[in-house]
């Protein structure tokens, strides 16, 4: 424990800005992907074990997409987009069929398909790691505000996942797509008695949750190297998350990451030995004081 | 119609099969002695995080027993490699070891496993007596530890404890002559980690009294992000940073440390850099990065080295990692081991090894010998330099001094009892 150096930085400006937006872009990226995940259980009932790989091959995508056209946004893109096809054609043709069936089955073909997808991304890329490489765009000295450093690349980065976070959470709640999203979610029967397809709402948010994975696996490209099981990890961040913000919740997912990211990021100055500890510490308390996470609802 | 050709034996080779036939009643001894290959066992590992590494063990590997079949075998018996993939598991590695030797004849295993792994194989060797070379385990105590020494196994890899000594020989110097006095320190936490990070901080306190160690940082391995890590010593504030990250860990450390410019704000002493998995892979790698040589074909800085490095490129297309000298360096061991013996077999062999000295493309001084007291390798190229991001990528390695390194392991392996 380093509790002097916690409260130095506490008391710094310049620490605490620095700390703070290294919080926010670990916690960013943790939110994107697990806002698909509670998305997808929100809305499907499903535990989505293999939403790592959307995040890995969202990476992926943008790397080969990058090194193709040299172009940043394209990168961005075709890993975003390239994950939502990904996403329907993997709900379509397999997650459609266990909807019904018991959770060890879900989770037995989810487990399936990680060793699929991480065995596919082998044969694709190869073994090795690998790197996109920072865009030249973004290779400038990093900004300095009131003496804290902040890398423009990551301003970047907490503004695409504010803006995922806003447009998500208006269109749940005004528009009328979002509307029937939560109808399903709530009573699927029903929805499509009244004639809604609910097959293509199921598959829409399918690879919704996909696309937002791949999204933040394309962000996280020039920073993190690229290797078969890289969503992994991830996986097990965006799981915490998930249940300290409540199974379901958007707004949840939202305090959850950035409640994990600044936990990570002070932690490791007040507590460098813990703080993975201190993360798994934070999840048992909320789940004993709120079983159901912070914005999670109790299930009827 | 068009004839197409029925399967079974065609007429020629019926031909030369009873011409083969013939050929063995006349002379069988002939026949026997050249159908007997030699079976050299290897657990390696093939998948995974580190695939790439086990990878290029099995091809340095390969480049050297074509050499060796070539040139007429080991005492006239062609080598015949059995490779097998541990998937970086030591029960996994051990279980394949015994598994090549009882079941599959080898006659003598080089284990090509990491330090989780080798130690495993290490007490396979233990059992069955079989002569086995670790290419791959960095561990000094596999071979310091008196614990594990047996007449049948030998080490052909370069060692924690020389590089410790190494690094923090050069890594002092520039912190006296720049003035660097307050250090921190980033290296992944398991035990290679800790012991490394270790025994380098030890040297440098020893070589550099003045150096204090201001900041220490223990991110998991394979930890994707390093931000918080990378902010902590920022606010430390350290003249100089020291870390042994190694492989995709390291480039992501260096992409997401670049782009808060750590490295212009401090010295950065990188052991694992100057390897080529690293280096081809990082794409703005930063100048200036002092590192310690994994494989590099320009260090030491002979012919011989740069077209072994050149050959490995031209058939597999990549360039090879510090697994493959250590790798190939074995299989040069055993051909020389075998022609001093004359004789193929494992205890005659492992007699042979024990104080061999060979010719060598990786040796500090074109040779590299296998040291009898403790059969381990001494004598090969080790050093530090700096990087530059494109070819040669360390331009100029300072190598190491064998005398001082042996006078402190010496000194080293008193303080541990191993001696």
């Amino acid at each position: 424990m380093d509790l002097d150096a916690l409260a130095g930085c506490l008391t710094s400006p310049a620490c605490l800005v620095t700390q703070t937006t290294s919080g926010l872009i670990i916690g960013m990226l943790l939110f994107l992907v697990a806002v698909g995940l509670t998305l997808i259980f929100g809305v499907l009932k499903v535990v989505n074990f293999s939403h790592g790989a959307f995040y890995m091959f969202g990476a992926y995508f943008a790397m080969t997409a990058y090194q193709l056209t040299d172009s940043f946004a394209l990168a961005m893109l075709s890993g975003a987009l390239g994950t939502a096809i990904l996403g329907l054609v993997f709900e379509r043709a397999f997650m459609s069929r266990v909807y019904g069936a018991d959770v060890l089955m879900q989770l037995l073909v989810c487990y399936a398909f990680v060793l699929i997808f991480d065995d596919v991304v082998r044969m694709i890329w190869g073994p090795e790691f690998r790197s996109m490489g920072m865009p030249a765009a973004f290779q400038v000295p990093p900004l300095f505000i009131a003496g804290g450093v902040v890398p423009p690349y990551y301003l970047l980065l907490i503004g695409v996942a504010l803006a995922v976070a806003l447009v998500l959470g208006l269109g749940l709640a005004r528009t009328r797509i979002g509307k029937v999203i939560r109808a399903a979610a709530h009573n699927p029967g029903m929805v499509s008695a009244l004639g809604i397809n609910t097959g293509l709402i199921y598959g829409g948010v399918f690879a919704l949750g996909g696309m937002l994975a791949g999204l933040a696996g394309a962000l996280a490209a020039p920073v993190r190297s690229l290797t078969p099981g890289m969503g992994f990890s991830v996986l097990i961040e965006s799981f915490i998350v998930t249940v300290i913000g409540g199974m379901g919740s958007i707004l949840g997912a939202l305090i959850g990451a950035l409640l994990i990211g600044l936990i990570r990021s002070f932690g490791s100055l007040g507590f460098p030995l813990f703080t993975e500890g201190l993360m798994y510490l934070f999840m048992v308390i909320v789940l004993v004081s709120r079983p159901t996470g912070l914005f999670g609802k109790e299930v009827a | 119609m068009t004839r197409t050709r029925r399967p079974g034996v065609s007429r020629r080779a019926t031909l030369a099969l009873m011409g083969a036939g013939a050929a063995t009643f006349a002379a069988p001894w002939v026949a026997r002695a050249q159908a007997k290959t030699i079976k050299i066992g290897m657990p390696t590992i093939l998948s995974g995080r580190v695939a790439q590494l086990g990878t290029s063990s099995r091809n340095a590997v390969m480049l050297e027993v074509e050499k060796v079949n070539a040139s007429g075998g080991l005492a006239g018996r062609q080598i015949e490699m059995v490779i097998r993939d541990s998937k970086g598991q030591p029960q996994e590695a051990a279980r394949i070891a015994r598994e090549l030797v009882n079941t599959d004849g080898c006659e003598m295993l080089l284990d090509g496993e990491a330090s989780s792994g080798s130690f495993a194989v290490h007490e396979v060797a233990r059992d069955l007596g079989v002569l086995c070379i670790h290419t791959c385990s960095e561990a000094s105590s596999l071979t310091a530890d008196p614990k594990q020494h047996i007449p049948n196994a030998f080490r052909c890899v370069r060692q924690g404890i020389h590089d410790s000594i190494v690094g923090a020989s050069y890594a002092a110097k520039i912190a006296k002559t720049k003035g660097l006095k307050k250090w921190a320190t980033c290296s992944p936490d398991y035990a290679y980690g800790r012991d490394t990070t270790g025994e380098f901080t030890l040297y440098l306190k020893k070589f550099a009294p003045d150096v204090e160690i201001i900041s220490e940082s223990w991110p998991k391995l394979f930890q994707p992000d390093y931000t918080e890590v990378v902010t902590k010593i920022l606010q430390a504030k350290p003249q100089a940073l020291y870390s042994c990250l190694w492989g995709g860990d390291l480039t992501s450390y260096i992409d997401q440390a670049n782009i808060y410019a750590m490295f212009a704000q401090m010295e950065v002493f990188a052991v694992n850099m100057a390897d080529y998995t690293a280096l081809t892979v990082v794409k703005n790698l930063p100048k200036g990065i002092h590192s310690g040589d994994r494989y590099i074909k320009t260090f030491p800085p002979t012919p011989e080295n740069a077209a072994w490095g050149d050959a490995y490129k031209a058939k597999y297309n990549e360039y090879p990692t510090n697994w493959s000298w250590q790798n190939a360096t074995a299989v040069m061991f055993l051909s020389e081991a075998v022609k001093k013996a004359n004789s193929a077999d494992g205890k005659k062999v492992a007699e042979a090894l024990t104080g061999l000295t060979i010719k060598c493309p990786f040796g500090a001084d074109g040779t590299v010998t296998m040291r009898a007291d403790d059969h381990t390798l001494v004598g090969y190229a080790i050093g530090w330099g700096t990087t530059i991001s494109q070819e040669p990528y360390v331009p100029d390695v300072q190598a190491g001094d064998w005398k001082t390194i042996f006078e402190l392991e010496a000194e080293w392996k008193k303080s541990k009892g191993y001696t």
